[in-house]
């Protein structure tokens, strides 16, 4: 399967297969009117079956959180046809509105409007604690 | 003093909000108001505390209350949620920056677990958190603390039993993030199964470097332990009554059991109690857990103190001198 190289734009590589569309879906990407590629289980030396995005002609995307989803994918920036920055995705220090806190007694079920923020305790257990409660959970 | 100054216009949310040099300053002044209170009868003269108390409260509150008021000041605020503006939906968050255009510091309890950080984001006025559902009670820590460091003349190098609800005890937290910065300090858990400490209060311990045993069984460690710090099983935390119904009387401290513990052990409780420590007790000269409810009332005066920016009373007296030319 063949899809064309980009002149201007992102490619997440490496995504763990079964990944790409949470990925995509969590970039907020209109499928209506960008140009986007999705590539799923292509064949990986690395990990053995990967996903790939594309994005065309889309630099200015948040990838802040996509480490929580996947933090084994590559971001590659491709610029003018070729490869201007490579960032390896990584747990996010802090995370805003992607983790929901599962605490009943959590102030975040009941006060209008609040940020839900986690910040990370331990990469390597990969656990994140709620800001207001304290409360820790594993992503 | 430096220490104490540090402290104008912060906010007490948890106990690792103050540094120990700042908790020592703290005791320390508590020290000097016990020893002397009429010199700062007038030091919060002006000044207004607001106590909005979203669920029940005895001791916080009216040590509180009487803190401001021993210091010359006055207090507002409501002691049920039904009685606010909550009742009608409003916000924490528009509670708090209203009730700051009123009051010069803000004391907020609240049953969500982390209401008072939303609090002090958004008050213009420093925020005390007086116990926000199981999650924090920095005040109780202060009057903890002071007690120990009373007592048992230290605060490090102590085996320190708690006991009872340790899951849901906003206390039981508290005192385990404040006393795991100490050096020597061994924390002995007794709990039933279901209301085991939760996983981020065992990581405190950790991180701390502390040792840590958990048990089901007080008597196998009561005559090892230097404090012995008792919770209640709190009804209000249990979503489900049958739970709370079996789990109540996990722990009744007795005559008996105090026949096993070391002569300087020291019995401590929050307070309100139920049926966790037998009248008995109270008698014995061990049991300081009124004491402890009196040293929250002279550690809130200091907090209050501290807080506002309120100094030494000669300091006070120069300023009033100054001012009058």
């Amino acid at each position: 399967m063949e899809v064309n190289s980009i002149e201007n734009g992102i490619v997440i590589d490496h995504i763990k297969a079964g990944q790409g569309l949470k990925i995509l879906s969590h970039l907020g990407i209109d499928t209506r009117t960008d140009t986007v590629a999705l590539i799923m289980n292509a064949a990986s030396g690395k990990i053995g079956r990967k996903d790939i995005i594309k994005l065309e002609n889309m630099l200015d995307v948040d990838i802040t959180a996509l480490g929580l989803l996947d933090c084994g994918a590559t971001v590659n920036y491709i610029e003018r046809g070729k490869l201007a920055r490579k960032v390896k995705l990584a747990l996010p220090e802090i995370v805003v509105d992607v983790i929901r806190c599962k605490n009943p007694r959590c102030v975040t079920s009941a006060e209008p409007g609040l940020e839900h923020i986690f910040l990370l305790v331990d990469p390597k257990t990969q656990e994140y604690r709620c800001e207001y409660c304290d409360e820790i959970v594993r992503v | 003093m430096d220490e104490l100054k540090a402290l104008t216009g912060r906010n007490l949310l948890e106990p690792g909000d103050f540094s120990e040099a700042e908790m020592d300053a703290l005791f320390d002044l508590a020290d000097r108001i016990q020893q002397a209170p009429e010199r700062y009868a007038g030091a919060a003269r002006g000044r207004v505390l607001a106590a909005l108390f979203f669920e029940p409260s005895t001791r916080t509150r009216l040590s509180f209350e009487t803190a401001m008021l021993r210091l010359g000041g006055q207090t507002v605020g409501f002691s049920e949620a039904q009685s606010s503006s909550a009742a009608k939906g409003e916000s924490i968050a528009d509670t708090v920056r209203t009730v700051g255009c009123y009051s010069d510091i803000t004391v907020i309890r609240h049953p969500k677990e982390g209401s008072c950080r939303v609090a002090a984001m958004h008050s213009d006025v420093p925020v005390v958190n007086a116990g926000d559902g199981g999650h924090h009670h920095p005040t109780q820590t202060l009057t903890d603390l002071l007690t120990i460091r009373r007592e048992k003349g230290r605060i490090d190098r102590l085996r320190v039993g708690l006991c009872g609800d340790l899951k849901f005890g906003r206390t039981v937290h508290s005192l385990i993030k404040a006393l795991s910065v100490h050096e020597g300090i061994e924390f002995v858990l007794i709990s039933p199964e279901e209301l085991r400490a939760p996983a981020y209060v065992i990581r405190m311990i950790e991180a701390g470097g502390c040792v840590c045993t958990e048990t089901r069984s007080m008597s196998d460690v009561i005559g090892s332990l230097d404090i012995l710090y008792m919770t209640r099983v709190q009804k209000e935390r249990f979503f489900n009554e049958e739970d709370y119904i079996r789990l109540k009387d996990s722990y009744i401290l007795d005559g008996q059991k105090m026949g096993q513990a070391q002569e300087g052990m020291i019995v401590m409780h929050p307070l309100p109690r139920v049926n966790e420590i037998a009248s008995e007790v109270d008698a014995d000269p061990r049991a300081v857990y009124f004491k402890q409810a009196r040293n929250g009332m002279y550690v809130r005066m200091a907090l209050i103190m501290g807080l506002l920016g309120i100094g030494e009373p000669e300091a006070l007296d120069r300023q009033m001198q100054e001012a009058r030319g």
